[in-house]
């Protein structure tokens, strides 16, 4: 039922100002390049947190929403990067009180031998109290071929806590999206719990053109024309390989090209070195990767 | 007589309010907080029981503060204490520590007289409480 009262004056924008909600949100969009269904989930989720924040404060019925996650997706999408944006966006709405995120696998919530599980996977969900715990490659806490598995154990001590201490703590899951579809499939009390659901669509070769040169100007390196092609041409060959992890593979792919472009630089040491020079990677470093010669050989 | 001992020993004993900011900011300066109870309660016993382990990497202040909770629920009428160790090298040891929890009565402490050689007297404090043996010294009455 409304209240009849006089409401007090809701302020959007000082709420959204104070909570630096804003600030975060433009970095997001800012700093990751594509990844548009996930931006405007999360907008959309900071939108409802905010309002259900106005509406405690206006004294309307405002449960506190489910805030548990899941962030499916390819590796090197971009997931814990969201996280991290995610956990600032709960800390500023006041969801959760010190905004830290605590970033675990299966071996530091699972145990080895019996009675090892409990103490174990309660003292990581202590030091993520008050904040969000992001559990990468969830799936592998569950092993359905074998019961006396501990990792059953930890999923039931993490439910009973995000059940019970909805305030205290935000659970983020994360893994490919099949996986974590059966994942979810076999555990429907954690799956009924999970309020949100988004994710990461690979990205395409542009997109990951405009994350290199994100890198590279981080970095303060450029590519020469000649290198922009080249990399391009790179990037293209690299996505159809076995194993491609999108950004990661990228940094590591600028990584051997910084590797090849000092060696050369060593090598042709008779020549002045300008600022440029240092700053600048040449198609040469490039093309002299490996996945070039796969492809050479390949055609 | 109300025992002292630890930092802030000459205030009265902290609200959880307080408690709770002194937690954090003991967390704010990276020390691992651990919780220890004991019914003996002679100022030079410093084997005190651990209630669990000490707890590093914490961020939340009311972690501790449930533990807390809970260590009083378990021992009301016991004296517990927070300790806060600080584990960075050239310190590796206790920065801080209070007592957050004491018996409702406390009887004090008595004067030992020991006639030893010769007409010497050597003096010690006892416990009146430590003359019941560990389990029962400050069981509700």
């Amino acid at each position: 039922m409304l209240a009849t009262h006089e409401l007090p004056t809701l302020n959007l924008k000082a709420v959204y100002r104070d909570a630096k909600i804003g600030e975060v949100l433009d970095a997001l969009e800012r700093d990751l390049i594509g990844l548009a269904p996930v931006k405007r989930r999360v907008r959309e989720i900071a939108s409802l947190l905010l309002i259900e924040k106005l509406r405690r404060s206006a004294g309307l019925n405002a449960d506190p929403p489910a805030l548990h996650m899941s962030f499916t997706g390819n590796p090197g999408t971009g997931k814990t990067t969201v996280a991290l944006r995610m956990a600032a966006i709960l800390h500023g709405l006041g969801y959760v009180r010190r905004g830290q995120l605590v970033s675990v696998t299966r071996d530091d919530l699972v145990g080895q031998y019996i009675g090892h599980t409990a103490p174990k996977t309660k003292e990581v969900l202590k030091r993520a109290m008050g904040g969000v715990l992001f559990i990468d490659e969830a799936y592998y806490l569950y092993r359905p071929g074998n019961e006396r598995d501990y990792g059953q154990e930890a999923i039931e001590i993490l439910l009973q806590v995000m059940e019970n201490q909805r305030d205290d703590l935000v659970v983020i899951f994360a893994g490919y999206k099949d996986r974590m579809d059966s994942f979810f499939g076999s555990n429907p009390g954690m799956a009924s719990r999970v309020a949100h659901h988004i994710d990461f669509p690979d990205y395409d070769v542009d997109e990951l053109f405009a994350i290199a040169e994100l890198m590279l100007a981080r970095m303060q390196y450029d590519l020469s024309e000649a290198a922009a092609a080249a990399f391009r041409d790179y990037i293209a060959l690299r996505r159809r390989q076995p194993h491609f992890a999108n950004a990661r593979s990228i940094r590591n792919a600028l990584d051997r090209a910084r590797l090849r472009q000092a060696a050369r630089l060593v090598e042709r040491s008779d020549t002045v070195l300008t600022r440029a020079a240092l700053c600048t990677i040449e198609a040469e470093d490039i093309r002299a990767s490996r996945v070039f010669q796969a492809a050479g050989e390949a055609s | 007589m109300r025992l002292t001992q630890g930092t802030f020993s000459f205030l009265p004993d902290l609200t959880d309010a307080q408690i709770a900011v002194q937690v954090e900011y003991c967390l704010g300066k990276g020390w691992a907080v651990s919780i220890e109870f004991t019914d003996d309660p002679h100022p030079r016993n410093t084997y005190w029981d651990m209630w669990g382990m000490p707890m590093f990497d914490l961020a939340d202040p009311a972690v501790v503060m449930d533990e807390i909770r809970r260590c009083r629920e378990a021992h009301p009428q016991l004296y517990i204490k927070m300790n806060a160790f600080d584990s960075s090298h050239g310190w590796e040891a206790l920065r801080l520590s209070f007592i957050v929890n004491r018996p409702a009565v406390e009887p004090g402490f008595g004067l030992v007289r020991e006639e030893s050689r010769g007409r010497n007297i050597r003096y010690t404090t006892r416990s009146y409480a430590a003359n019941k043996p560990a389990g029962e010294r400050y069981s509700a009455t």
